[in-house]
């Protein structure tokens, strides 16, 4: 049972969850502004106006009647994502990545037939993954495929980074990284790698997994201290850009680096977790408060990228 | 602008706890209500008892009754005399109980009791019209002996008081003064007494008081000298010239002319007896509300069912209270917001172990019915609905398992919200296939933790008995609650969670 004073928290500028949610969430982030994050069909279209990319859409599921279509839809599908647009913490998302003859493999390798995906779009649509249980819709999207560079550090799942953005400015970012005790997903809670990604320059801090350092991908085996992202500072202004697009003031923008597409906007955020922050072994709170003492705020998102990356190296 | 938009916030929290706390101890004094349950409070009940003979004519009997005695509070009165009409009048000032009844004939016994609680707080009333001295016409001799004695206790003294007591000293047998073996008999001095200070121009008067001591019987009521000193009537005792009434002294007649006044009877008496009782403070309390000014404030005015509902309704503020601090503060984690108050609230009506083991066995056996109704590809809704009949199939089952073992308390399950645990099993099993059991295993620990806590909050006494007899307490718990929201602090379970962070430093 280890346990650290507050004290030292306070030193090392952690931020915690009573804190995040009086003086940042609720102070900075509009209430009008929710929606547009909690539905990830309003934040595709939203986005896509301030040329944020995102993964194609391919189907959207309103109606239980619009089930049948999916079949004929996904008839020539290799791969896809079946999502729901008010889920949270990526609950309900189901990743197809191919065919074995009828039936569709999961990311985890599970073979599933087109009946159990169409039970799953319709608990999708009666709202068992939604926030607050409400009707939801599903959909479809084409199957983000990541550059093998990142993709070889992580178990089955797509790596993805999160970005946490303050004010339009991107202040702290990870690498998420699945393994086999995620089951292919790469939701930290669940035992996915978190690793610290250096803002100056995207290269890799350090790694943690259930909150412990880690130095090797425990399924992996690969250090992961030498992992550098490519296009870091494209990734950062995309992030720093959704700031403009939601209105929010503090949000976690999660990335994913296509083979083909380059940099896509998985999903936004509102309520970004804790953990980033033992992903990166430092606080939050020094680089918030330095951004809410700025007398002059950056109105571009390219100058607000440049600000971070000159500002927050790994030794702030 | 933290601290700016902050301070008007918590002054007015502070003034929310503190107009709790002071209403609270205000009601406190008012009207009684004790802090404690179980208080006990000394209540003397005198009952009065005349005695007379019927000489066959109609019989009217006027007794002076208490009224405001100074150190008692009257709580009840009543008056227990069969075949008699009874009422109690009010006349010029004074009250007084009548009895009446045409023809009688032997002897009759009257009753009247009162009830009494100590009170220092009570004081004779101020008369409304200011007392004046009665015109006194003295013979000779006894002109010269009073006048003389009279001048020696004025030359004595300053004010109507000392004067009062000078004379008193002065007629006392070894009071040093040749006159008063004239003056004083025994049978009429307290007579002569108040005759003396009528002369003297201070209005002066005899009171009746009664000395309370537990379980006499056939008591007498003993004179007692008042004096008017131009703002209230002061009590001597006529024989010490002691200032004051002793304590447990109860003036049953003040101002009155007579005690009993009879017609068509003869012989009459007029004894007392009493007897020291304890009654729950809370009741007398109770009883005091309606006709204290104070008493809309309180919920005893409600019908008898509805304080019923508001005892149990006013527990659910406590149980909030447990549910923010071990959420805010300690930081578990629980299975739905409020889920662990509707379970404490059920563990109130079930008592906590049988209300314990109700709760896991009706989840678990849902848990095992949720498993097969998810592989019969049901839409949500449907599935919801079925799992509510089959949470009520279980709970009706338990119950009759329960009651053929011999356990009663089976009977009890149906108390816990039935729509909110299908629910609840729904989450669960959903929990449990995307996070595993490891997380349904310490959501559910950690309602069930709160749960019990809040329960055993919500189920002392005390608590009950604060949040029912001072609801004035909730702007407390409202402001400790309003306090937690704003409180950014650690949580206890952070300190653990980032204890790794030490590595960093």
């Amino acid at each position: 049972m280890g346990w650290i004073s507050p004290f030292k928290l306070n030193q090392l500028g952690m931020l915690n969850m009573n804190r995040r949610n009086v003086d940042y969430i609720a102070r900075y982030n509009s209430r009008m502004s929710y929606p547009l994050v909690d539905n990830k069909l309003k934040t595709k279209l939203v986005v896509a106006e301030y040329d944020v990319r995102t993964p194609r859409l391919l189907q959207v599921v309103r109606q239980q009647h619009e089930i049948s279509h999916f079949r004929q839809m996904a008839e020539d599908l290799n791969g896809f994502a079946i999502k729901p647009a008010k889920g949270s913490g990526g609950k309900g998302i189901t990743v197809i990545t191919g065919r074995d003859g009828d039936e569709y493999v999961k990311a985890s390798g599970a073979r599933v037939s087109v009946a159990y995906l169409e039970r799953h779009l319709s608990n999708i649509l009666a709202g068992l993954y939604s926030l607050a249980g409400t009707p939801d819709v599903a959909i479809v999207e084409n199957l983000v495929e990541s550059i093998p560079e990142l993709a070889r550090y992580s178990f089955q799942g797509v790596p993805d980074i999160r970005i946490v953005v303050f004010q339009g400015y991107p202040v702290m970012a990870m690498l998420r990284l699945a393994t086999k005790a995620s089951d292919g997903k790469a939701n930290l809670h669940q035992g996915a790698v978190g690793v610290g990604l250096n803002i100056a320059n995207g290269r890799s801090l350090n790694a943690v997994q259930f909150n412990r350092p880690i130095t090797l991908h425990p399924d992996t085996g690969l250090a992961l201290d030498d992992i550098a992202i490519d296009d870091w500072q494209e990734m950062l202004v995309m992030a720093s850009r959704c700031y403009e697009a939601t209105g929010l003031g503090y949000m976690g923008v999660d990335l994913v680096v296509d083979v083909n597409e380059g940099p896509l906007l998985l999903e936004l955020n509102a309520r970004p977790g804790l953990a980033i922050q033992m992903a990166n072994g430092r606080g939050l709170l020094p680089r918030l408060r330095q951004i809410e003492a700025l007398r002059k705020p950056h109105f571009t998102p390219e100058d607000r990228a440049a600000f971070a990356m000159e500002t927050f190296t790994a030794k702030v | 602008m933290t601290s700016r938009s902050r301070i008007p916030f918590f002054v007015a929290i502070l003034l929310l706890i503190a107009a709790g706390i002071s209403i609270a101890v205000w009601r406190h004094v008012e009207l009684g209500i004790p802090w404690f349950t179980g208080e006990q409070k000394p209540v003397w009940m005198v009952e009065a008892r005349i005695d007379f003979t019927g000489t066959g004519e109609p019989v009217l009997a006027s007794m002076n009754i208490p009224d405001q005695p100074p150190g008692f509070r009257i709580i009840s009165e009543q008056a227990a005399s069969p075949g008699y009409g009874f009422s109690i009048v009010e006349d010029s000032g004074e009250r007084r109980a009548e009895w009446s009844k045409r023809d009688i004939n032997g002897p009759q016994t009257l009753y009247f009791k009162v009830q009494l609680v100590p009170d220092e707080r009570v004081r004779t009333g101020n008369p409304r019209r200011r007392p004046k001295p009665e015109p006194v016409f003295w013979e000779e001799p006894q002109a010269t002996a009073v006048e003389e004695l009279l001048q020696q206790a004025a030359a004595r003294s300053s004010t109507p008081e000392s004067m009062t007591r000078e004379l008193i000293k002065l007629l006392q047998p070894d009071g040093g003064a040749q006159n008063t073996t004239l003056l004083v008999s025994n049978d009429n001095y307290i007579d002569l007494l108040n005759r003396m200070l009528n002369h003297a121009g201070i209005p002066a008067r005899i009171a009746d008081g009664l000395a309370l001591e537990d379980a006499r019987r056939r008591q007498q009521l003993r004179p007692f000298l008042q004096i008017y000193d131009g703002t209230s009537w002061l009590t001597f005792d006529p024989r010490t010239a002691e200032q004051g009434l002793p304590e447990n002294v109860l003036l049953w007649r003040q101002a009155a002319t007579s005690l009993l006044d009879l017609v068509g009877g003869d012989d009459s008496e007029v004894s007392f007896s009493m007897l020291r009782q304890t009654v729950p403070a809370l009741q007398l309390a109770q009883s005091q509300s309606s006709e204290n000014g104070l008493g809309f404030l309180s919920l005893y005015q409600l019908p008898i069912e509805e304080q019923g509902m508001f005892r149990m309704l006013l527990l659910l503020p406590l149980g909030a209270l447990v549910v923010a601090f071990m959420r805010i503060v300690v930081g578990i984690k629980t299975s739905g917001t409020f889920m662990p108050i509707l379970i404490a609230v059920a563990f109130v009506q079930t008592t906590l172990i049988p209300g314990l083991i109700a709760f896991v066995s009706v989840v678990a056996i849902g848990l095992v019915m949720r498993g097969y109704l998810s592989s019969l590809n049901l839409l949500l809704v449907s599935r919801i609905s079925a799992l509510i009949i089959l949470v009520i199939f279980i709970t009706a089952g338990l119950s009759i398992v329960g009651y053929q073992m011999g356990f009663n308390t089976g009977m009890t399950v149906t108390f816990f919200p039935m729509v909110i645990i299908a629910w609840t099993i729904e989450r669960m099993s959903i929990l449990w296939e995307e996070e595993g059991a490891r997380e349904v295993l310490v959501q559910s620990t950690g309602s069930l933790f709160v749960a019990v806590c809040a329960f055993l909050l919500m189920s002392t006494p005390l608590a009950e008995h604060l949040t029912f007899n001072f609801p004035e307490l909730h702007f407390v718990v409202l402001g400790l609650i309003l306090l937690m929201g704003q409180y950014t602090g650690y949580k206890l379970s952070e300190l653990r969670r980032f204890h790794p962070m030490k590595a960093y430093d």
